[in-house]
């Protein structure tokens, strides 16, 4: 890991809006150099890139973090011809990473496509971008047009528009989408099984993802490790907002400590906690900063990677309002097809803004915490999870605060104005 | 078989398919219980011998099929 | 002797069938109510719906013997065929038919849910419906054939029955409505979700933004749940987008 602060790493995305020479193909085989995917079986590049990938150690970047050499290990052993699913669908409204590298770095996410359709014998690459986002679509499907033309396009892709909710990104709910367009997630029962679109075994995979196995492709495993850490390799895209000067995505070496990310987007106020991980992940109390940015030390001080998200909530703000939408938002975004989830989500939100207003009446914060818990691990996907985790850590890290409020003394930052990315509201379409 | 070992089953819910009738917590009290709307909170625990019959009972009058039973190894 | 035997079976056929209509009638309410959430004090809930089987098939029983008799006896000429294809009787053949009818849809029903292990829930569902039709072609087919529907125990019974059912399906309407409602206040979307053993979620239902002291947000976004236009990303990352990378 490098030993200079503020490490850039610079492997993902163009270097700066100075060294950025557009999203064509000519300027990305400029800046990556060629790869070699073979057209024809060749088995024995098969096996070297399956080893590659496995001895890289990469894991998604999708906020799962599940090793991607045994998904291309589980989808390569079935008997029909698999599909590869490029998910781009980001339904976290504050990431913004993946289309950031749709719309920069287009050739690189196919790239990476090929070399993994090629790895599992697939004949055909379907990219999901949410049906709102039109500036990342545009720039994929003339990055496919000039693969055509280039006559290097070594699989059939398409693109898919899919609804672009919350959770329609969660792996089962796309490929009900693709199977018979309806978002819904499904229940997993067997995780090394890979999901299916009708009989054929998929392989779902975030954009990112991709994107690190097209330059492991390029450049071998060891180079992959040379940044990060020995347990977590690699870079990775975080979505920087909040109260920095310069929100945006940085691409990050695995293990700076937050801090340093917080700086280089331009950290200048005193901080009340910072969300990492996306809705569903978790509050990190600022006496921690200087955790390294990384799966396991992110766990221990009781936060989560989960999808590379960092929102700064300045000191002036409130935590309490802000854990209040979240939840109500996320409560709003269920799929509807569990109990606990449909009851048991707007019922915190509607306790954690009667905390928020200070009219919440007693045992308030028991009512919450005792919710959340049983909403924990009842869905049929994370979603509820999630949203426990969130309240948890909110509960831990605002306590004093969350104390106050249902004191009926909701502290100064109640009226802020909040940092969080939240789209608004309105009929929402499951399926067509 | 190694005589430590025995075939258990458990419980599970598939949580999409319930529609909180309750019949499985009126049936199967010692596994399932339910929360405060209705939906069942599953203790996976392996079910004793003498439950067995019960836990199928349950399952069989779901009206919504949603009762799941798994057979699992379980130390004696 | 011809004759004797003949009105033993006429007997046993008026008598049966008049069973078979009381037990689907029972059949019918105990399924209405069981589907509704309808509880008992004392009562399990699952022992309802087992009791709506049982008598179901203690109904089918009852039918058996009603069209079995009816085909044997010689007094009136009903056929074999006429068990399973409407109106091919010679004796009486629209009122006949429409208890062919009858025993069609209850037929579907019962083998739908001998089979219920192996086919789609959906399916089965659907073939359960079928159920709702068979009670009013059954008290059709019992008044229109008229043996015994002048007497007066007989329109008593029918009264009774006709009661039963349609006050269950009152009962129910007007609480589906009632727990949909309910269910759709808490966002349930794909289903309508019985909100029964709910205690009330809290002071407000949750669809509603809180009153006056809760300032809704200033920047980006709010979190009511309303019906306002389609969602438009208003959010940081559309500025990261067209900035690009830092």
């Amino acid at each position: 890991m490098s030993a200079l602060t503020l490490a850039r790493a610079e492997r993902l995305l163009p270097s700066g809006p100075g060294g950025n020479a557009g999203p064509g193909l000519d300027a990305h085989l400029d800046r990556h150099g060629a790869l070699r995917i073979p057209t024809r079986r060749d088995p024995d590049w098969r096996a070297g890139i399956l080893r590659a990938v496995a001895a890289s150690g990469l894991v998604g970047r999708g906020g799962a973090g599940f090793p991607a050499a045994i998904k291309w290990d589980s989808v390569a052993r079935r008997s029909r011809r698999p599909l590869v699913v490029v998910n781009a669908m980001e339904g976290e409204p504050a990431s913004a990473k993946d289309r950031v590298l749709l719309a920069y770095s287009p050739h690189l996410v196919l790239d990476g496509a090929y070399v993994a359709a090629t790895a599992v014998g697939a004949s055909d690459i379907v990219i999901c971008i949410a049906d709102h986002s039109q500036p990342a679509a545009a720039s994929i499907e003339a990055a496919i047009a000039e693969r055509r033309r280039a006559g290097t396009a070594v699989v059939r892709a398409s693109v898919q528009r899919p609804p672009g909710r919350y959770v329609t990104g969660e792996e089962s709910a796309l490929v009900g989408w693709l199977e018979n367009r309806r978002a819904l997630p499904s229940m997993r029962t067997d995780k090394s099984v890979p999901v299916s679109i009708g009989r054929r075994p998929a392989l779902v995979h975030n954009a990112e993802t991709l994107c690190q196995v097209a330059l492991i492709a390029r450049h071998g495993p060891e180079w992959f490790r040379g940044m990060g850490t020995e347990a977590a390799p690699g870079s990775t895209l975080v979505t920087v907002t909040g109260a920095v000067r310069q929100p945006g995505v940085l691409e990050v070496e695995l293990g700076t400590p937050l801090v340093e990310i917080l700086a280089r987007a331009g950290l200048d106020t005193e901080l009340s906690a910072v969300l990492l991980g996306g809705y569903g992940g978790a509050w990190l109390d600022p006496s921690r900063l200087s955790t390294p940015y990384a799966p396991a030390p992110l766990a221990a001080a009781g936060a989560v990677q989960g999808v590379g998200v960092a929102i700064a909530l300045p000191a002036t703000a409130c935590g309490v309002a802000e854990t209040a939408r979240i939840v109500r938002y996320m409560a709003g975004e269920s799929a509807g097809q569990c109990g606990p989830c449909v009851f048991g989500l707007p019922a915190i939100a509607v306790d954690l803004e009667a905390l928020w207003a200070g009219r919440a009446g007693p045992g308030v914060l028991e009512r919450i915490a005792t919710r959340a818990a049983a909403v924990d691990g009842r869905g049929a996907c994370g979603h509820p999870d999630g949203v426990a985790r969130v309240v948890r850590s909110a509960l831990a890290v605002f306590g004093a605060d969350a104390a106050a409020h249902a004191e009926g003394r909701p502290c100064a930052g109640h009226a802020a104005l909040t940092v969080l990315t939240l789209p608004e509201a309105g009929p929402g379409r499951w399926a067509r | 078989m190694s005589p430590s070992r025995r075939i258990g089953v458990r419980v599970r819910v598939d949580p999409i398919a319930c529609d909180a009738y309750g019949y499985c917590a009126e049936l199967l009290p010692e596994r399932v219980t339910l929360d405060e709307w209705g939906y069942p909170i599953v203790d996976g625990t392996p079910v004793d011998a003498h439950l067995v019959e019960l836990a199928t009972r349950a399952a069989a009058v779901c009206p919504r099929r949603a009762v799941l039973l798994e057979t699992v190894m379980v130390d004696r | 002797m011809l004759a004797t035997s003949s009105t033993a079976l006429w007997y046993t056929t008026r008598a049966t069938g008049i069973v078979a209509l009381v037990l689907l009638t029972g059949t019918m309410v105990l399924g209405i109510l069981t589907a509704g959430r309808a509880r008992a004090r004392s009562w399990p809930a699952f022992a309802q719906a087992e009791l709506h089987k049982r008598v179901s098939l203690l109904a089918m029983v009852f039918l058996a013997f009603h069209v079995l008799t009816s085909v044997l006896d010689t007094y009136v000429d009903v056929g074999w065929g006429a068990i399973i294809v409407p109106f091919a009787s010679s004796y009486r053949p629209v009122w006949t038919g429409l208890g062919t009818v009858g025993v069609d849809l209850l037929l579907a029903v019962a083998i739908s849910s001998a089979l219920r292990q192996r086919i789609s829930a959906s399916t089965w569902r659907g073939i359960h419906w079928l159920a709702y039709g068979s009670w009013p072609v059954a008290m059709a087919h019992s008044l229109g054939m008229g043996t015994d529907a002048s007497r007066l125990w007989m329109t008593g019974l029918a009264g009774a029955c006709s009661l039963a059912v349609l006050g269950s399906l009152a009962w129910r309407m007007i609480d589906h409505n009632q727990s949909r409602a309910r269910a759709l206040a808490t966002g349930a979307r794909t289903r309508a979700v019985p909100a029964r053993y709910a205690a009330p979620l809290s002071a407000e239902a949750p669809g509603q933004a809180p009153a006056r002291s809760w300032p809704p947000p200033r920047s980006s976004g709010t979190t009511t749940r309303s019906t306002l236009p389609p969602r438009r990303r208003t959010d940081t990352a559309a500025r990261i987008l067209e900035r690009g990378p830092s």
